[in-house]
């Protein structure tokens, strides 16, 4: 077949002449379409500006202080000299430790009302009491950690106390993220199980949660950055202006990054040194909780490819 | 020779909440051989088929009346262990199962579950039924691969063989061609003639064609009520029923 002659000369696009096609006309629907993709276009942009200019500022202030001393060493001259590693380890400390509780029980929880949890009215109000527990306010959190965990258990002001209260504060967000990933796995891995004579906690042990890990590792990232973030709960229970050296137990009070920053720039006596440190602070901090958060991550990626999904 | 039976179901009643989806099913399945439950969509023969291995008791709101025994156990009966008749009833589904892990892992499943922990044997086990499911040649050389790779029919052919490891004495099928293509289809009849040899099979089938190629008894179910069941040949050649004789012929259906 060959090209008839002519038909190069139409202008791009449209139909040549004299057959039945018509010239190519603007429709209105194009140009709302046009609108609403630049709209969207624009939202992504505004995001993106404002994510990057958090951590633009955040750097650009934060790099100058950064140095192997200011990561390792401990602080001296009120804060103003030295580095700031006690709070780089107590931060750490708190975010682990949180975690350590909360996934557990947070899973377990999970299990229990998505599993096994009778379809009742009790089982609803405690989903209900759940999702509101995730809208209190976390100075709340930290009055009651200090009111229960360093009052009444008699833990004082520590780390663990300080991780049992950020992670009871990470508790709702982790059930309801673990409770979206079990119910995600198709009902027929549970019945293929079943069917097997696999009995149902087998079910859940070896298939269910296998396949909901993915799921129950994004909900942890999420509460990664946040719990390592939180100042208010370590107020009263976990955190400390000042120590000389590292904590050495459980029951050691500690410094930590957030609660750092804030001391920086609301006491002392010289300002324009302390606001500098504590921007490197918030940077470290930023790099700490995208370090948890990238373990995860590989943990997830690892955990999707093992199982083919 | 009369065959053995089986599973013997006697005035079956089920309900879905109020509603009745099964009405007074009676009826024998014999041993080493393939019973075929045909007809219309929503006519309650996977529900029957589920009732054999209690899978109905994952739905909530639902109540069995009558009784199903089996080798003289009563299956409904409070006291029966669910966990040990599902070793004993294996069940292949509609849409192809198999576990998000290796297709190893989902043939050592059955075993593991069951506290067996000797290597050898499992190897040996997993083996042996990979090979009854004729799925051996496929696959012997991508053992530790995701069982997701395989293809649909591939898929299919595993789950049977995950069911033939625990060693069932019935087998049942749940529309199992349903999402497959002609050959694939195809592979699974042949298996199922192969293996009534050692298994009591009961195949729920939408195809009225697979029914008279691979069964040697069929019922015929509509609304939920057992309409007429004998031999197969029988049913398809000289069926009592007018109804069945009006199925059969696609008047309806």
């Amino acid at each position: 077949m060959t090209i008839p002659e002519g038909i190069t000369d139409n202008l791009p696009g449209t139909w040549p002449k004299g057959t039945s096609g018509r010239k190519r006309i603007i429709r209105t629907s194009d140009i709302s379409q046009a609108l609403g993709f630049l709209a969207l276009v624009l939202c992504i942009i505004f995001a993106l500006l404002f994510l990057g200019s958090i951590v633009y500022f955040i750097t650009s202030r934060g790099m100058a202080v950064i140095s192997w001393e200011f990561l390792t060493e401990v602080p001296r001259r009120a804060m103003t000299k030295g580095g700031v590693a006690p709070a780089i380890v107590g931060t750490f400390y708190l975010t682990v430790g949180a975690m350590a509780f909360a996934l557990p029980l947070g899973v377990a929880c999970a299990i229990y009302l998505c599993e096994y949890s009778p379809g009742s009215v009790a089982v609803n109000i405690i989903r209900l009491s759940i999702n509101n527990l995730a809208g209190v306010p976390s100075v709340v959190f930290g009055l009651f950690g200090f009111a229960v965990f360093v009052k009444v258990f008699g833990f004082g002001v520590s780390i663990l106390s300080g991780s049992l209260t950020l992670g009871i504060m990470a508790l709702p967000g982790i059930i309801s993220a673990s409770q979206e990933a079990i119910l995600a796995v198709p009902q027929s891995y549970r019945e293929a199980s079943l069917a097997l004579g696999a009995t149902h906690w087998q079910t859940i042990k070896k298939v269910v949660l296998p396949t909901a890990l993915p799921g129950i590792l994004t909900g942890v990232i999420l509460n990664v950055g946040r719990v390592a973030g939180e100042t208010a709960p370590i107020l009263f229970t976990a955190a400390t202006f000042y120590t000389r050296g590292y904590p050495d137990s459980v029951f050691s009070e500690v410094m930590a990054l957030p609660y750092h920053i804030y001391a920086l720039m609301t006491e002392g006596t010289r300002p324009e040194v302390q606001t500098a440190i504590a921007y490197g602070c918030a940077l470290i901090l930023l790099a700490l909780v995208l370090a948890i958060s990238a373990a995860a991550i590989i943990l997830r990626q690892r955990q999707r490819i093992s199982y083919g999904s | 020779m009369a065959p053995e039976t089986k599973i013997c179901a006697q005035h079956i009643d089920f309900f879905y909440g109020r509603t009745r989806a099964l009405k007074d099913i009676s009826l024998d399945i014999y041993a080493n051989r393939v019973t075929a439950l045909i007809g219309p969509s929503g006519c309650g023969k996977s529900t029957f088929i589920r009732l054999i291995n209690r899978m109905n008791d994952l739905i909530p709101g639902t109540r069995v009346e009558g009784k199903i025994i089996m080798d003289g156990l009563d299956i409904n009966h409070p006291r029966t262990d669910v966990v040990d008749l599902r070793r004993r009833v294996g069940m292949v589904f509609q849409k192809p199962n198999p576990f998000p892990k290796s297709i190893y892992e989902n043939m050592s499943y059955g075993l593991r579950i069951n506290g067996m922990k000797d290597r050898n044997f499992i190897e040996q086990r997993v083996v042996s039924a990979l090979k009854k499911a004729a799925l051996y040649d496929d696959v012997k050389d991508r053992l530790h691969e995701s069982a997701l790779m395989l293809s649909g029919g591939q898929q299919q052919r595993l789950c049977i063989a995950r069911c033939l490891v625990v060693e069932p004495e019935v087998i049942l099928f749940d529309e199992p061609c349903a999402s497959l293509d002609p050959i694939s289809t195809r592979k699974i009849e042949e298996l199922i003639l192969e293996l009534k040899k050692d298994y009591t099979i009961v195949i729920v089938t939408h195809n009225m064609q697979q029914a008279a190629r691979v069964s040697d008894y069929t019922a015929f179910m509509y609304m939920g009520e057992l309409v007429e069941y004998d031999l197969t040949e029988k049913i398809f050649t000289v069926p009592k029923e007018r109804m069945t004789e009006e199925y059969l012929s696609g008047k309806f259906g």
